[in-house]
Order: structure tokens, then C-alpha cells, then sequence
């Protein structure tokens, strides 16, 4: 079985590009299945049982979405496995711009849209950065010269990565990548696999319920701003 | 070599230095939070004062920072890229949806003009997404894509990176929140050229040319009329892109001078396909691509009566142009401007 992780920032269109990419893999139906990390709700399940796709959706709610992949993603695959997929894609929305579910090895897509601003390539980090191919959306409403300053920001941050502009209204683009996808390896488990990059780190009061706010309430791990003295 | 050219300059060159020669860099180092460290030392003893918890955020230590620049500078500075060496496409027909052969063969130089006509949802966004993916009998339509007059492999097209179409369309905007000139001049920086200033204000110069009003360079580009924003994207891709394919999908009327617009585009080398039912357009172009049933129909070369018809259409619409620089103005419209 093959396995995709897909990233970005919520509303980028990720959902889209897959139900494109899917549509145009052209694939028995049952033989691609999505798993879908969320935050707290989504309704992106609609849409993939509209498709007819095998979807299962995980809410990390109080738990870092990076910790709650990493500590979920062997299940993934297992239930892939299981369900005899040829190919397998999770999709997980990056909120604090540090996300970066991607594993060594594993082809890791990236889709980020043309409307956040041309300088966001240089703000969103390891999930850009670390991505094997980023997908660039909307670019069919902003002009030509947005498109270009975007990708060169991209490049900036990511000089290996592949960049390919999707309408993921219209699909157009989405057989390039899955031209991609159909070079990506095949694995059985992502036991004894790494992560590309290390997940936000954070074990302090806060994160196990504490609510109250001053110094006396923070223990564990901090990290404290430094502001100028006056 | 490029490699080794750039890591010697790295280690025994200031960042000031550095910076002089390759003002990107300063964009590298903004990058990484380091956009404050001391420029005038070499950069592994700049970062000596760098705390490891900001290099850590982005899951480096110094000796990468150093690799990773060296791999920077070495990238931006290629000028030189698959997409500048475009000279011609081919276009070997497939199949329509009727699964009937379309018997096409079709090279298209720099500096052609082509029309797509066609109703809506006959097949023109396909021949479209054909040309930007170079298909390789691997698409629904099983049409053949050659470049120069050779196949393209699959590294090639992944090099393409999404650079070798520009498109423009009346659905697009900007949404960028600066003046022209910014926007220019930041459109230019991508492209590294050294003579950026020329080539700006050419860029400027030449889209009031192509817009009915003029405007200034301190305009936003969000408060540009419908006319000026697309003379402004059609000057941009001209001077600025390095797309050698420019794809346009029905510019309309809106206060700008099309044909000029298309000349212009050929003038800088281009590939241009243009998706139109506006005769003036569709008949400026040499050949048109007439698609139906998913397919391409057949290929009509612009007649001779055609080319003369084009004078008079030129006439009924520079008498539309007329009537509305009246109405602009504020004047009243008379039989004697529609005579004229």
C-alpha cells in the first residue's frame, strides 16, 4: 500500500485537491481511502462518502494535532492494510504553523492557497519546508505575477520541493500530481520510521487542564517572551 | 563547481559583502529569524551569537544554515531554467469523447497567436490543461505534446514547476495591498534581473498604453479599474514572466486595447492561445483551433477575406471605443459619432 500525508492550513482546499487527485487516478472504487485528522469538528466526511470514498476522521481535540498523528498514524495504515487500499492518504490540518506530519520516506504533500498572501510561504515552517511537493490553490483568481512571487517565495523556503498550481474546482493540475503519487512507496507498517521533523514540544500545567492564569500556575515546560525594559 | 564557487564566497566573505553582491540573501536570513544578526563578520562567526533555540525552531544547526544558504545562493542564481528554452510546441491530436481520431498536427512558434473557439464545455479547458501538463498520450484525450519537436519525459515536466503557462483571465484580481510600482518592482525581484528599474518602468509605461486610462505608479493595484488591472497583468506577463506559453481566456471589452495587448505579447516571444468569441480577437490570430465533442474539429487558417473583414470590425469597435470616451467624458452621444 502506498501512503500520502497531506498538510496545510484549514480552508486551503486540501480536501478538494484529494477528491480531484482520487478522481483522476482513475481507480477502482474502494481502493483509495482517506483518514482525515481534525481539530474539534469537520465536515469534510460529507464529502467523501458523497465520492464514495472509505473515510474515518479523528478529532484531536485537547491534544496537539501533531502529537495526536504521530501517536495514530501506525493505526492508519494498520486499517488501511486491512481494508486492502492500494493507496492510502491522510489529510491533517496544520494550525499552528508548525505542524509537519510527514514521515522520512513517505511522499509528503503540502497545499497552501494563493489568497493567504504572497509572504505566507515564509511564515507556515516545517510544513512547508520539509514537503516533497506543494500544491499552490486558488491560483486561477489572483494574477499571473501573485502566482510567480508565490512560488519563488516557496522556493525561497523549499528549493527541492516540486510546486504545482491545482484548481481544485475544475482538477486542473491534479494529473501531475498524481503522476507523483504513483511513484511513492510502498510500505506495509511505518513501525521503526521516523519524522521528518520533531512535533511542537510542550508538557507544562497548561497542558493537562490548568486554566488559571500567573507564574505561580506555570510549571513544566515554558517558554517566556522577553520584552523591552523601560 | 557552482557549489564550491559559493561556499568559498560564504567562508571568507563578510555577510555585508555577501549581501552586496546577492541582495537575496538578506531575504535567506529573514527567512530564519536572522535577519539581525552582525553583518560585518563571516557568517559562521555572526552565528556564534545566534541562540540555538531560534535555529532549533526550524530544525537546524549552524553548519546547516551555512550548507543551506550556500544551496540558496546556488539556486536563485541559476538564470537559466528548462522553460527559457521553449522555441515551439506541437500538438499531436488524440481522440474527442466520441473516441473519433482528430487527425491534427500543429506546431505553434514564439511570437504565434492562436485561437480556441468553441461552446462552452466542448473541450477547450482540456486542449488547455493538455498543453500545461505537455501530455504525452498519458491524458483522457490521448494527445501528444512535443516541445522543440521532441516527447518530454516525466522529470522534465515535473522541472516545469508549474512556469511554463501563464494565464490570464476576467476572473482574476489582485489582492495584494500595494502600489504599482511595489508590485512591480516585486515581481521583478523574483526574477533576478539585474536591470530591474528599466524593466519596471517599461512595464508601467506600456500598460497605460494598453488601458483607456492612465494611472499612476503611487495607484494601488486593489483600486485599478477593471481595464487597467488587466492592462497592467498583460504588460506584467509580457516583460515579466518567464512563462514562454501565455493562456488567455476571454479578456472582455473593459477599457483596454486588446489587439495592441496581443501584439505586444507576441513582440516579447510568446506562445499565446487565446480562448475568444470576439472577432476582432479570434481573427487577429494566424490559426484558430476549432474544438467540439471534446476534440479538436479542425484547424481553420485566417483567410485572406478574413484578414480584410478585420478592418471593418476594427471600425465598429473603435466606434464602441469613441462612444465610450464620450460617455467618459461626459459628452452626448450623436449620429454623428456612430457615423464616424
Amino acid at each position: 500500500m502506498k501512503l500520502i500525508t497531506v498538510a496545510g492550513p484549514p480552508s486551503s482546499g486540501k480536501t478538494s485537491v484529494i477528491l480531484k487527485l482520487i478522481n483522476c487516478m482513475e481507480m477502482p472504487k474502494g481502493r483509495i481511502g482517506v483518514v482525515k485528522f481534525d481539530c474539534l469538528t469537520s465536515f469534510d466526511d460529507i464529502s467523501y462518502k458523497e465520492a464514495d470514498i472509505p473515510i474515518q476522521i479523528g478529532f484531536s481535540g485537547k491534544i496537539c494535532p501533531d502529537h495526536f498523528f504521530v501517536s495514530n498514524i501506525e493505526d492508519a495504515v494498520q486499517w488501511g492494510m486491512q481494508s486492502e487500499f492500494e493507496i492510502l492518504i491522510t489529510e491533517s490540518a496544520g494550525l499552528c504553523n508548525r505542524c509537519s506530519p510527514y514521515v522520512k520516506g513517505i511522499l509528503s504533500i503540502c497545499v497552501i492557497d494563493n489568497l493567504s498572501g504572497v509572504n505566507t510561504p515564509r511564515k507556515i515552517g516545517p510544513m512547508l519546508k520539509f514537503a516533497d511537493v506543494v500544491v499552490v490553490t486558488k491560483g486561477d483568481i489572483v494574477s499571473q505575477a501573485e502566482r510567480e512571487v508565490f512560488a519563488f517565495n516557496i522556493k525561497q523556503v523549499n528549493i527541492s520541493a516540486k510546486i504545482i498550481f491545482i484548481n481544485g474546482i475544475t482538477g486542473q493540475g491534479s494529473f501531475m500530481l498524481a503522476k507523483y503519487i504513483r511513484q511513492a512507496l510502498d510500505i506495509q507498517t511505518l513501525r521503526d520510521m521516523k519524522l521528518r521533523f520533531t512535533t511542537p514540544a510542550a508538557v507544562c500545567s497548561y497542558c493537562t487542564g490548568e486554566t488559571i492564569i500567573g507564574e505561580a500556575y506555570q510549571m513544566g515546560m515554558m517558554k517566556k517572551m522577553e520584552f523591552d525594559k523601560k | 563547481m557552482k557549489t564550491h564557487y559559493f561556499m568559498e564566497l560564504i567562508n571568507h566573505q563578510t555577510l555585508e559583502e555577501i549581501i552586496k553582491a546577492y541582495p537575496i540573501t538578506t531575504d535567506f536570513l529573514a527567512n530564519y529569524r536572522l535577519e539581525d544578526i552582525p553583518k560585518n563578520q563571516l557568517l559562521h562567526q555572526a552565528l556564534k551569537e545566534v541562540e540555538d533555540e531560534i535555529l532549533e525552531d526550524f530544525g537546524l544547526d549552524q553548519y546547516d544554515v551555512i550548507e543551506s544558504l550556500c544551496v540558496f545562493l546556488v539556486s536563485f542564481t541559476q538564470a537559466e531554467t528548462a522553460v527559457n528554452h521553449v522555441a515551439s510546441i506541437t500538438i499531436k491530436g488524440g481522440q474527442n469523447k466520441l473516441n473519433e481520431a482528430e487527425n491534427v498536427e500543429l506546431t505553434i512558434f514564439t511570437g504565434d497567436i492562436i485561437s480556441i473557439v468553441g461552446p462552452t464545455g466542448s473541450g477547450k479547458s482540456r486542449l488547455l490543461n493538455d498543453i500545461e501538463c505537455l501530455a504525452q498520450r498519458d491524458t483522457p484525450t490521448n494527445r501528444l505534446i512535443l516541445v522543440n519537436g521532441e516527447e518530454v519525459d516525466d522529470i522534465n515536466r515535473f522541472e516545469m514547476d508549474g512556469k511554463l503557462v501563464a494565464q490570464l483571465s476576467q476572473n482574476m484580481n489582485f489582492v495584494m495591498d500595494l502600489t504599482v510600482r511595489e508590485f512591480l518592482e516585486m515581481h521583478a525581484k523574483c526574477r533576478l534581473t539585474p536591470n530591474a528599474d528599466e524593466v519596471v518602468s517599461k512595464c508601467f509605461e506600456c500598460a497605460n498604453l494598453l488601458a483607456g486610462e492612465r494611472f499612476s505608479e503611487a495607484t494601488k493595484v486593489t483600486q485599478l479599474s477593471g481595464g487597467q488591472s488587466r492592462a497592467l497583468m498583460i504588460a506584467d506577463t509580457a516583460y515579466m514572466s518567464d512563462s514562454p506559453i501565455v493562456l488567455i481566456d476571454e479578456i472582455e471589452n473593459a477599457g483596454i486595447d486588446r489587439r495592441r495587448a496581443l501584439f505586444l505579447l507576441a513582440k516579447r516571444e510568446k506562445i499565446i492561445f487565446i480562448s475568444t468569441h470576439d472577432p476582432l480577437l479570434a481573427l487577429s490570430a494566424n490559426k484558430r483551433i476549432v474544438i467540439k465533442n471534446g476534440g479538436i474539429a479542425k484547424i481553420i487558417e485566417t483567410t485572406a477575406e478574413e484578414k480584410q473583414s478585420l478592418e471593418a470590425i476594427e471600425t465598429f469597435d473603435n466606434t464602441l471605443l469613441t462612444l465610450r470616451n464620450s460617455l467618459r467624458g461626459g459628452e452626448l452621444i450623436t449620429a454623428e459619432l456612430l457615423r464616424e
